[in-house]
């Protein structure tokens, strides 16, 4: 069970990273077909460049899926109360994915403890392809 | 290309889904989820589930399970293919689980421009409740369309 007291976390800390990829067509095939988003650019190629891409690329939702791994690997999902994210930049194929989050703030709403996080996706060249926020309840 | 923005405050058209626990399963597998609850029934009662919960962005997916998921860029007539998924908000009150049925309904709040026309945002909310009506989520998309692309006439 994972229990995150209030009181311990830190703002400044760093939840532990998520890594994935290279995204490859594989991934995307997969994610296409689990999440019910078959949108040709992200399958079709050829359809990818007729509509202005270099080629197909990632689900902005499956850095999402990411992201919200790092927050479910360090508390329960039961604790989260918000997520947003803004999609940056495009993920490509052959990305790898750095997905983290990091205390920003900690305050009380609502009768409850909370904790606000930034979220960030970047690439092995460190460019940023996510950011974003979450809010969780701690005890 | 100019939207018309007396769609804003248009509710669509509301569906309710039912959430499937392959679905889930598969879903864990596709986003690199190893945690057992989230593939495992046993493991997700054992950690005080009813079932195998909804993980936090996959609300988003069933919105795709729609009647029509095109619905809205129908609507106002817009290029799928000129789409980009600009942002997501989740705010959560309630997990969902396997087997249960959820209600979503979708509203446009907003509709603007900007880079001089060259791209058009896309806003909307939907209300997602349990079968016995709780709130569940408000989720909150926001699409970009890009009005011209590099292979467009002038």
């Amino acid at each position: 069970m994972k229990i995150r007291s209030f009181d311990v976390v830190q703002v400044g800390e760093s939840w532990e990273e998520v890594i994935e990829g290279p995204i490859s067509r594989h991934t995307l095939g997969l994610y296409a077909h689990a999440s019910g988003d078959c949108n040709p650019l992200h399958l079709d190629s050829d359809y990818a460049r007729h509509a202005g891409m270099p080629d197909v690329f990632a689900h902005g939702m499956l850095s999402m899926a990411y992201l919200a791994r790092v927050l479910t690997n360090w508390v329960d999902q039961r604790a989260m109360r918000q997520m947003s994210v803004r999609f940056m930049a495009i993920t490509q194929l052959g990305d790898v994915i750095y997905c983290n989050a990091r205390v920003v703030d900690k305050f009380i709403r609502d009768g409850e403890k909370c904790v606000a996080l930034e979220l960030t996706t970047r690439n092995q060249l460190g460019q940023s392809k996510l950011n974003g926020q979450a809010v969780v309840a701690l005890a | 290309m100019v939207f018309d923005t007396a769609h804003i405050g248009t509710e669509l058209t509301p569906f309710a889904v039912d959430v499937d626990r392959d679905r889930l399963c598969s879903f864990a597998k596709a986003t690199g989820q190893t945690d057992p609850v989230y593939f495992d029934e046993a493991a997700a009662q054992a950690a005080g589930h009813r079932s195998i919960p909804v993980p936090p962005t996959f609300l988003f997916c069933l919105e795709m399970v729609a009647p029509n998921p095109m619905e809205i860029f129908e609507r106002l007539g817009i290029d799928y293919a000129r789409v980009l998924h600009g942002e997501q908000h989740f705010v959560y009150h309630q997990l969902a689980y396997a087997g249960e049925k959820l209600n979503f309904r979708p509203r446009i709040i907003d509709i603007y421009e900007k880079k001089a026309g060259a791209l058009t945002f896309l806003v909307w909310e939907t209300r997602v409740e349990s079968e016995n009506r709780e709130a569940v989520a408000d989720l909150k998309s926001v699409m970009v369309v890009r009005n011209q692309l590099s292979g467009d006439q002038a």
